[in-house]
């Protein structure tokens, strides 16, 4: 009986899972000194399994061209991370899908939106004087940056003169484009992230790797990683009311006590001399209201003529973006409150030189409402920071090389030009075409890789001589058929990689034609 | 009717049962139809790259092979499209001008030339899932994208609703791009083939039998993602299936 019996329990034991043999297993379920073995017993629950680790973007060295099929390629390699990534951004788009079909009037909507902007670029000058005079005439400080640079001195003597040591602000693009908070570090100057998804991605020293959701890309297991590390948050816990409520408790008595608030700017109104910030967590509120000091970093493509032009923008802001109706806060900001004092900095950074650029300028309508990447099948797939960029996705194909075309040089050919971001780009800047555009103009300034190069004249050659291409066709035949799976297979055959490799016909249309309908030529 | 056919370099590599079917099938609404020997591509490789001046050639040989026809038609949207948006390679004399305007991918011509509201010989009885590749979709128009507000019409569903027995299944994406994206999908191969298998594997969910295009290249790089990881999916050109083929 016993022998049988421990038998059995060695063959149970060969098919239970690891965890479920353990000797000293304290959650063994034990009865009459026997571990419970029937069903009940294994049943219980495995220990969980460690959370995937976060996969890291895109290697920068420098000036080198970034890697972003390298990076990409580590961020599929992190399935969950892939797979919650392509299902969020996959979802926001058809959320705007829903409120778009909601609004008949939405492809005119678009078409005036981007007749606006291109109304605005081709006057930018006039309107900036204008959005000017109205400001100052507000009482508020208006200081111009030629770049990064000069836009961070400005901040820093602005702070300087009121003796600030610690800054909130709200999410800001033109903020990571002047390398903002890495210069107020360096510079003793306290930052504080006030929107969530920032704050988290400032906590965990890394890039926003979306316009609209930063810290897209992040599992909450990640999130639940960097705030036990930063705010000392139980690390197994990553409840999300759990994390959120940390990190309030954590940074509600920095903002409280910030000697300066700042914001960045969704849109700047040239008749009124006012601007307009949108967010869904009020935080650029907090950065603008609790600091008596309110400094705005605007770039100055985000000038809109008029008031009225606002409802246009507005309407198609947060449809675009996250599929809402409209952004939970929609503040406009005109003038300093009593007691206090409120500056802006108009930043060009690149913005001028864009505007001469005859095939690119019209990139400069970007509302930046993210729609584009989360659109994009190349996006969804490969995460944000594989970029290594300040934009990523579509816009940041068309962007990023105007302001380094030699460290972006690879991002224009991470694209299928499927044409999907122009489709849903509310200003109607036609992405893919600029897309396109860039891999030619990265070509002449000799931009690519030599071996890349080297390939296309190989094949310009071979296609444009039809003897040639006939006598190499055969040979391609012959190699396909008769070559043994591991040739093809090898690392350097990057289509089979990951896919199988056609099967070649018994003989070419061309030689099916000849044979059959030969008489007729 | 004189009407040049266009066989891209890979069909006529890996698929010449598509460049037959469309020859046939032209050939049945009683057109001549020439096969112009000498030709190779279109040039779109290169000029995808941005390596356009690479192009130059093939484009040149291209408009030597098919200048003097009524139409030039081929099986291949993406092709179709650089012959007609782009090809700018070369210098826009009149020929090329010419040779540019008269070219038509195969579904177009049938819809909006030759206007064909009936194919007899037709039977199909399969469960299929319709991809547009995002040349014919986007670029030639031929469906409105899922992006737009615009009323719905597709011209691939037109001409294939007209075959008897064929019955349509509905995608969780419908025109998500499968990434093929010409040298993208060697060039960028892991974001490719991800992109890949996604595109079969919602297919097969639907419940599809096959997979129809209007672009074998498509059609190309989804069987081979299909076969590495095991999907059993069949694969067929619209001019087969508009054709008679049977199965």
């Amino acid at each position: 009986m016993s022998t049988v019996r421990d038998n059995a329990d060695d063959e149970d034991g060969a098919m239970l899972h690891p965890q479920l043999r353990a000797e000293h297993d304290p959650d063994a379920i034990i009865r009459d000194g026997r571990r419970l073995d029937h069903a009940e017993g294994r049943s219980k629950a495995l220990r969980p399994q460690p959370p995937e680790p976060q996969p890291r973007g895109a290697r920068v060295h420098g000036n080198r061209p970034v890697d972003q099929a390298e990076a990409a390629a580590r961020f599929i390699a992190s399935p969950e991370h892939e797979k919650m990534h392509d299902e969020r951004l996959w979802d926001l788009r058809q959320k705007r899908d829903r409120e778009m079909h909601g609004i008949p009037e939405w492809e005119e909507l678009r078409s005036l939106a981007s007749a606006i902007k291109e109304h605005t670029l081709t006057h930018l000058d006039e309107y900036l004087d204008e959005f000017e005079a109205n400001a100052r005439s507000n009482g508020v400080h208006v200081h111009w940056a030629r770049d990064g640079a000069e836009h961070n001195q400005i901040v820093h003597a602005i702070l300087r003169d009121h003796g600030a040591t610690s800054l909130i602000k709200s999410k800001s693009m033109l903020t990571e484009e002047c390398g903002f908070r890495p210069y107020m570090t360096s510079v003793g100057i306290e930052v504080i992230e006030t929107d969530l998804g920032e704050r988290i991605q400032q906590l965990d020293n890394e890039d926003p790797s979306h316009v609209v959701v930063p810290a897209v890309h992040k599992l909450r297991t990640d999130v639940a990683e960097v705030f036990s590390r930063t705010i000392r948050t139980d690390p197994s816990n990553s409840d999300v009311h759990y994390l959120a409520e940390a990190q309030r408790e954590a940074t509600r008595p920095l903002i409280l006590k910030a000697d300066a608030g700042m914001t960045g700017c969704n849109f700047a109104v040239a008749e009124t001399g006012t601007f307009v910030v949108c967010t869904n967590e009020g935080n650029a509120d907090l950065s603008a209201n609790v600091p008596k000091l309110h400094i705005a970093s605007i770039g100055i493509e985000k000038i809109i003529p008029r008031l009225e032009h606002l409802a246009v923008f507005v309407r198609l802001l947060s449809r675009s973006a996250l599929g809402s109706p409209v952004t939970q806060y929609t503040s406009h900001f005109r003038g300093p409150r009593q007691g206090g004092e409120m500056h802006v900095v108009l930043v060009d950074n690149g913005r001028s030189e864009r505007l001469g650029m005859e095939e690119f300028w019209t990139s400069l309508k970007c509302i930046r409402c993210g729609a584009c990447m989360n659109t994009c099948p190349v996006y969804r797939r490969s995460g944000g920071l594989s970029y290594g960029a300040t934009y990523s996705g579509p816009i940041g194909l068309i962007i990023d090389p105007t302001f380094n075309a030699r460290k972006y040089s690879n991002l224009p050919f991470a694209s299928t030009l499927n044409g999907s971001c122009s489709n849903v780009c509310p200003v109607k800047i036609n992405i893919h075409e600029q897309i396109y555009a860039w891999r030619r103009v990265l070509v002449e300034r000799h931009e690519v890789p030599l071996a890349k190069k080297a390939a296309m004249k190989a094949a310009g050659a071979l296609l444009s001589r039809p003897a040639a291409y006939r006598t190499a066709i055969a040979a391609a035949d012959m190699a396909l058929a008769h070559l043994p799976r591991f040739v093809i297979y090898n690392g350097l055959n990057a289509w089979g990689k990951h896919r199988e490799v056609p099967h070649p016909p018994k003989q070419t249309f061309h030689s099916w034609y000849k044979a059959n309908r030969g008489a007729k030529q | 009717m004189r009407i040049g056919l266009f066989i891209p370099c890979y069909i006529d590599a890996f698929f010449p049962e598509v460049g037959i079917a469309t020859l046939e099938l032209l050939e049945r609404f009683g057109h001549e139809v020439v096969y112009p020997h000498d030709q190779t591509c279109c040039g779109q490789p290169m000029a995808n790259s941005g390596f356009n001046a690479e192009a130059a050639d093939t484009e040149a040989l291209f408009v030597r092979n098919f200048s003097g026809f009524d139409y030039v038609v081929a099986p291949s949207g993406s092709c179709v499209h650089h012959v007609r948006g782009k090809f700018d390679a070369i210098e826009q004399t009149d020929t090329v001008k010419e040779v540019r305007a008269r070219t038509y991918e195969l579904v177009e011509f049938l819809h909006d030339i030759l206007k064909v509201d009936a194919f007899p010989w037709a039977r199909f009885p399969h469960r299929v899932g319709l991809h547009n590749s995002c040349g014919t979709l986007r670029q030639l128009k031929h469906a409105r994208p899922s992006e737009l507000n615009e009323p719905f019409f597709s011209k691939p569903m037109d001409l294939l609703s007209k075959v008897e027995g064929i019955e349509f299944v509905e995608l969780a994406r419908p025109d998500e791009c499968c990434g093929f994206g010409g040298t993208f999908s060697v060039f960028e191969e892991v974001v490719s083939t991800k992109m890949g298998y996604d595109k079969v594997r919602d297919h097969a969910q639907a419940g599809a039998e096959y997979i129809v295009s209007a672009d074998s290249s498509c059609l190309m790089h989804q069987q081979g993602c299909a076969e590495h990881i095991g999907v059993p999916m069949k694969f067929i050109h619209i001019a087969e299936i508009l054709n008679g083929a049977s199965a």
